[in-house]
């Protein structure tokens, strides 16, 4: 084709593509929203917002489903190229690192003129994870916390009547029940590279395993070192075998078959347990709070979960506000909660039918009274990767308790070292 | 050569230029550049918290005992996997070439298929076969009253495990090729060969190796690159695990890149790892040379 005919048919072409751009943004249709939510709660997201759609027939919702895995990457992307939708699901420890980056909205002033969204109503340990440097960032969508699973069969068999309530407690019914165990079976079931558990039993400790704003590691202090002990001698006692989460086939499986009497895991694992396990060990199982090192109220556990948030670059914030008091409702979490099995953050969610209906998730509702925020900050993931990975070496006996501890604080010290300069040049709050 | 001929040249070879400028050459300045630099997650929030580091990103990388962990994984994968993958393909281009054969197309096909298929799908099964409470390898040789071996959850065995697992999705490539150079061997040679009087394996030793080497060294090039390059197995199978024990340099930088969002660090993992590369082709290439392979 003639050169000159082709670029002017090009210029053509353009024209008309910019004519009818102008024509869609000048009609005044309704309002779309994007909205990003990962895994389980992709899949029924766009179910929950159709009753949101119902209500508000000026507001459009547009779900995205993103794979967990791919979620983080892709939010930093979608900043970084300038397309970040206007309200997402957001894992918790994520909002530290969108509040670094200054992506969020701030959502004081909206809580401060809703009738739903009550931050008193709110388990105080979820709704502070949300809090950084005074400014709210998230509203919980939905809570997670590690506690036990638990073979009562098991436990009976091994003169055992009650779940353990303190460490003491649980290392006595693991020696009962490892001293009767056939080859292959085990007391417990704590995949090595999984952080949570250690996580989780380290903040039952009081204080945290990072000091002076975040900024240092605070692993070698004997409260940390001592949760730190009695998780490696789950494994160097043989209680716990070492494996990671990819060499377990099926967790509901073993659970099924005995394999081990203890599991230490989040609320999705009721319904997988329920729904994968037979029926005769179905009566079998349940749930118990973590033990604390002491017993009695000194447990505590993670406040984990996910918060939905609204992004600065969002051009429809108050109907994303909208959106979000929508799924805050109590009925409408409860909505969520039957196709789920995901646990409300809020106490007016709790007397719900389904909910309260729910014999499993009583432990958790007890739990989520006392649960702790992890340190707020963009390194806290990476933080406790590297503490997992150094946990998992003294477990194979590499690494004495001290010798690991000691490295944790090196790791974390080094991580924060642009955090510190942040703060020293007054470009992060402490 | 006239002027206007060499002007049509440029012009042909244009696109490829800047396909390649565009989508290779920048990105590798822009990624040296990077090393330079500590760009992180607080850099991508702002530029004005991106600092020049110098080559202070080079210094902790050789300074950081999990580098050294997976540069070691990554040799043994590459000295252990190299060879075998060469040899087990010359020895299937070998069986497979041979006028005894029967069914070589069909054998030709089979041995071919692991490297089209998904390396993900197949990666699972395999995850699956080694299983040790319930795999079909343990469970075969307890047949033969052998203890049950825990393949891919000991940090001793996962990587033979992922070896073994990558030697039989790759060796089919390097088949083909020293398939093509077989058949490039003139057959007189073994005629002549025949007639004075020598045994398959003589014929093996001094015609078919000595001839083959160039390919052989093609082959081997081409594999090592590759294998330093070792990713997506460890991803899919162990995820580095157990105790690190199959983290390759690659899945380093990769955690550090799009895990932890430290691109300065992680570009000076990728120039680490590049120079390794180009250092240990270097080695190749002079060994061959000396043989009259390249």
């Amino acid at each position: 084709m003639d050169p000159r005919r082709l670029s002017i048919g090009l210029i053509w072409l353009l024209a008309l593509a910019g004519l009818l751009d102008g024509c869609t943004s000048a009609r005044p249709g309704p309002i779309v929203l994007q909205f990003w939510a990962m895994g389980q709660e992709g899949r029924v997201a766009a179910q929950l917002v159709r009753g949101f759609e119902r209500e508000n027939p000026g507001i459009r919702v547009e779900v995205q489903q993103l794979p967990w895995a791919a979620a983080h990457a892709k939010l930093l992307t979608a900043y970084a190229g300038d397309s970040t939708p206007d309200v997402a699901q957001m894992g918790n420890t994520w909002i530290p690192e969108m509040a670094a980056l200054r992506a969020l909205t701030p959502l004081q002033p909206y809580i401060s003129r809703s009738r739903v969204v009550s931050p008193t109503d709110y388990f105080p340990g979820i709704w502070r994870g949300n809090v950084i440097g005074g400014r709210v960032y998230g509203i919980p969508w939905y809570v997670d916390t590690r506690l036990i699973f638990y073979r009562k069969d098991i436990l009976a068999a091994a003169g055992f009547s009650q779940p353990p309530a303190s460490w003491a407690d649980w290392t006595r019914m693991m020696a009962a029940i490892k001293a009767q165990a056939r080859p292959g079976q085990w007391a417990a079931l704590l995949p090595l590279n999984e952080f949570e558990q250690l996580v989780s039993l380290s903040l039952e400790e009081p204080g945290s395993f990072l000091r002076d704003h975040d900024q240092y590691g605070n692993f070698q202090s004997p409260r940390f070192e001592q949760a730190l002990r009695f998780y490696v001698e789950l494994f160097r006692q043989g209680y716990a075998p070492r494996v990671d989460d990819t060499q377990i086939a099926s967790v509901p499986m073993e659970f099924a078959r005995g394999h081990f009497a203890f599991y230490v895991s989040g609320p999705w694992m009721i319904r997988e347990f329920a729904t994968q396990m037979p029926k005769a060990v179905q009566r079998d199982w349940a749930t118990a709070p973590l033990p604390g090192p002491t017993g009695g109220n000194s447990n505590t556990g993670i406040a984990g979960g996910a918060s939905l948030v609204i992004f600065r670059n969002s051009r429809h914030k108050a109907a994303a506000w909208k959106l979000i008091e929508y799924l805050s409702r109590p009925a409408v979490q409860d909505q969520f909660h039957r196709l789920t099995g995901d646990l409300p953050p809020r106490r007016a969610s709790w007397s719900q039918p389904d909910i309260a209906g729910n014999r499993f998730a009583v432990a958790f509702r007890s739990q989520l009274e006392r649960v702790r925020a992890v340190p707020r900050i963009a390194e806290y993931e990476q933080i406790v990767r590297e503490m997992q990975t150094i946990a998992a070496r003294a477990a194979w006996g590499d690494l004495s308790v001290e010798q690991a501890a000691k490295l944790m604080d090196r790791k974390a010290n080094a991580i924060l070292a642009k955090r510190r300069w942040m703060i020293a040049h007054g470009r992060l709050p402490p | 050569m006239k002027s206007d001929q060499r002007i049509a040249g440029w012009i042909f070879v244009a696109p490829a230029l800047a396909v390649i400028s565009v989508f290779f050459l920048v990105p590798v300045i822009l990624a040296a550049g990077l090393s330079l630099t500590d760009f992180d997650l607080y850099a991508l929030g702002s530029l004005k918290n991106l600092q020049f580091v110098g080559l202070d990103n080079y210094v902790a990388v050789l300074r950081m005992g999990l580098f050294w962990r997976a540069l070691g994984n990554t040799l043994y994968f590459v000295v252990a996997g190299v060879p075998l993958s060469v040899a087990a393909a010359t020895g299937a281009a070998l069986l497979v070439h041979s006028r005894l054969a029967r069914w070589r197309g069909f054998f030709r096909l089979a041995l071919f298929t692991p490297v089209v298929t998904n390396l993900v799908a197949v990666a699972v099964i395999w995850k699956y076969l080694f299983e040790k409470r319930y795999g079909i390898v343990n469970y075969v040789m307890a047949l033969f009253g052998l203890h049950p071996i825990d393949w891919l959850g000991s940090p001793r065995l996962a990587m033979p495990t992922i070896i073994l697992f990558a030697t039989w999705k790759n060796f089919g490539y390097a088949m083909i090729i020293v398939l093509a150079g077989l058949q490039a061997i003139p057959e007189e040679l073994y005629e002549a060969a025949r007639l004075d009087g020598a045994g398959s394996w003589t014929q093996l030793r001094h015609i078919t190796l000595p001839l083959l080497g160039p390919t052989l060294m093609t082959v081997g090039l081409l594999t090592m690159v590759g294998y330093f390059q070792l990713f997506a197995e460890p991803y899919v199978i162990t995820e580095g695990g157990p105790l690190q024990s199959t983290l390759s340099v690659l899945y380093l930088m990769y955690n550090q890149g799009f895990d932890w969002w430290n691109l300065g660090l992680a570009s000076a993992i990728a120039f680490v790892l590049f120079s390794l590369t180009l250092a240990a082709t270097g080695v190749l290439v002079h060994a061959g040379r000396r043989r009259g392979w390249v």
